[in-house]
């Protein structure tokens, strides 16, 4: 169990995810449902800026596949809660998430084509993995319910496909 | 026609029909085409059933794409011999192969 703690942490803190370091203590099944429906707004959010914002038609395409995928996945999330009956739970990752969204978010509105179109989709790879990185080493282990285990399982398929897409978007605009 | 006359047409009948194709089906649940490799011939279909929530595509690089609504189902009809790796365009770690024998 501690060593199993310990190299969660090892790989949080390798990855430089800040928002998820804070979190030293294994969060409970209504914090995980927090979390994981928080990361899917933001990627949300991030990509009505970027539907918004780009010319680009590969850009505009890979942002109307995060709405459509993690707004899927947020109803997942949400009918499953209310089936468990569980209250998600607001929670100090789920702060630190939001906090550093809204400042990314800051960062790319104030940008303008191109550098607006890579800003974004190396965010959204650095994001996928920042997110994968967390679902793997602390969120999927720390689930005690197995359906809501489950459902992250398949949202990090979702989220890996979601890194090796963006990454060939990144590609693209090289 | 007699019971002999026709079991000897409906023999004649069968025998010169060719292989029927078939329609093969590759399920797709919580990102995975199942099964992965499918054996087929040309003139079979491939039916793809997505029981997930989310969109997903069985692209060829540089070939053709079928489109696969959520929990819906999309077909193709195979036209050539050739084995082919697909992958699903929005999610690249999803990944089948056809086997396609003339």
């Amino acid at each position: 169990m501690l060593i199993r703690h310990t190299a969660a942490l090892a790989a949080m803190l390798l990855l430089g995810t800040a928002p998820f370091a804070q979190a030293a203590d294994k969060p409970t099944d209504p914090q995980i449902a927090h979390i994981a429906y928080t990361a899917g707004v933001i990627d949300v959010e991030a990509a009505k800026l970027a539907i918004e914002k780009s010319k680009n038609k590969d850009v505009v395409d890979f942002a109307n596949d995060m709405v459509r995928d993690h707004e899927a996945v947020n109803v997942q999330a949400l009918d499953l809660v209310k089936k468990l009956k569980v209250t998600p739970e607001d929670n100090a990752t789920s702060q630190a998430l939001s906090k550093a969204a809204a400042e990314e978010r800051a960062k790319l509105a104030k940008l303008e084509g191109a550098a607006f179109d890579k800003a974004y989709v190396d965010n959204e790879v650095a994001y996928h993995k920042q997110v994968n990185g967390a679902l793997e080493t602390l969120l999927i282990p720390s689930a005690s319910n197995a359906e809501l285990k489950s459902l992250l399982e398949t949202g990090l398929k979702i989220f890996q496909g979601h890194e090796q897409h963006a990454e060939h978007v990144a590609d693209m605009l090289k | 026609m007699s019971k002999r006359n026709l079991w000897i047409a409906l023999t004649l009948v069968i025998g010169t029909v060719p292989a029927q194709a078939e329609t093969i089906q590759v399920t797709i649940d919580k990102l995975v085409f199942s099964p992965a490799t499918v054996e087929a011939k040309v003139g079979d279909t491939i039916e793809w059933v997505n029981k997930d929530a989310f969109a997903h595509t069985a692209t060829v690089k540089g070939g053709w794409e079928v489109m696969i609504p959520p929990k819906k189902s999309a077909s193709l009809t195979l036209q050539k011999a050739e084995t082919v790796d697909y992958f699903c365009r929005f999610h690249p770690n999803m990944k089948g192969r056809l086997v396609v024998a003339p």
